[in-house]
């Protein structure tokens, strides 16, 4: 195995992080879902909160997206 | 773009437009399409409120627009800072349209034109990170200058044990530095990876359109299947330049919020 494909197997994986930072975001929007739909009237007040849940999920994947793209064009 | 290898980092590069580099005391200081960009946002941000000031007792349709506009960060301001934070509703303000704006700019297909391609401002780590380390300094400025050395208590949570402090503290400490990397970041990457994916299909469609009219029908079914996905891509962009320009202005009023109100 040549040290390329060492490269792209690693950036390969590094980029599962974004998959399950879709399955934290995926949750964070059914969970406010549930809430607001057996009380919709205190869903408007949780906007707020939503999105930072939202935030902070997708930070994470967008950080693994990170890892890969270092590894891929920086650190060959 | 030629077949073969996609480079989706091309669209990324910074140049000067007008050809030669201009140099200040050894700096690079030349007009690039990044500085060419932010100004057509401002110009159509200014463009955009202009419209809407005319102060007409019955609103038209474009000051409908313009107030909705405010009336919007003036209510994200007013929930998310509460009390005093009503004099920071114009950074917010400006801080959220320009992200959007500059979002949407970024994401404009006017590449079927020759010769122009817009350049997305906020898919550069430089300009999201400026825009972070100001609203930092400005939880800073605000917390120290109202608070003195009582803001440091924002690192000691209420309720807490004492024992637990000697690992608590540096915790809080250390997730008080990391935001502005992570306001930064987020933006920077969300925009990036949009695009790197837009241009990846795109040059899919290409590559499949000139396979699909050399006489290769599956070059027209890779070339409808990226179409498709372009479509919905662009309807997912769209999306995200929304919720990041709405993230940034919702985080850092409520970094704010921890600056004036201290928990």
């Amino acid at each position: 195995m040549t040290d390329l494909a060492a490269v792209y197997i690693g950036a390969g994986l590094a980029a599962i992080g974004c998959g399950l930072a879709a399955l934290g975001v995926g949750n964070v929007f059914a969970k406010y879902l549930e809430g607001a739909l057996r009380n919709p009237g205190a869903a408007d007040s949780q906007q707020g909160r939503l999105f930072i849940g939202f935030a902070g999920a997708e930070l994470l994947g967008l950080i693994s997206f990170v890892v890969a793209v270092l590894i891929l064009f920086v650190v060959r | 773009m030629s077949a073969g290898k996609i480079n989706p980092m091309e669209q990324f590069e910074v140049a000067p437009i007008f050809g030669q580099r201009l140099s200040l005391f050894g700096y690079d200081v030349s007009f690039t399409n990044s500085a060419l960009f932010m100004v057509v946002v401002f110009v159509l941000l200014a463009l955009f409120m202009s419209g809407g000031m005319k102060r007409q007792l019955v609103p038209g349709r474009w000051q409908m627009m313009v107030e909705g506009a405010v009336g919007f960060i003036d209510n994200l301001v007013q929930v998310n800072i509460g009390k005093g934070g009503k004099k920071f509703a114009p950074y917010i303000f400006s801080l959220f349209f320009f992200i959007l704006f500059a979002n949407l700019v970024g994401i404009l297909p006017l590449a079927v034109i020759p010769g122009l391609h817009t350049f997305a401002v906020t898919s550069h780590i430089t300009v999201t990170a400026v825009l972070a380390f100001v609203s930092f300094g400005i939880v800073l400025f605000v917390g120290l200058a109202k608070h003195g050395f009582k803001f440091f208590s924002l690192f000691v949570p209420h309720g807490a044990p004492g024992w637990l402090m000697p690992v608590i503290v540096p915790v809080e400490f250390i997730s008080f530095m990391v935001r502005p990397f992570s306001l930064g970041l987020r933006l920077f990457v969300a925009m990036t990876a949009g695009h790197i994916l837009l241009e990846v299909f795109g040059s899919f469609a290409v590559q499949g359109m000139s396979a699909g009219t050399s006489g290769s029908p599956i070059g027209w079914l890779v070339w409808i299947a990226s179409m498709a996905m372009i479509i919905g891509v662009s309807a997912l962009e769209l999306l995200v330049c929304a919720i990041q320009a709405y993230v940034f202005a919702l985080l850092t009023s409520l970094y704010l919020h921890d600056a004036v109100h201290l928990h």
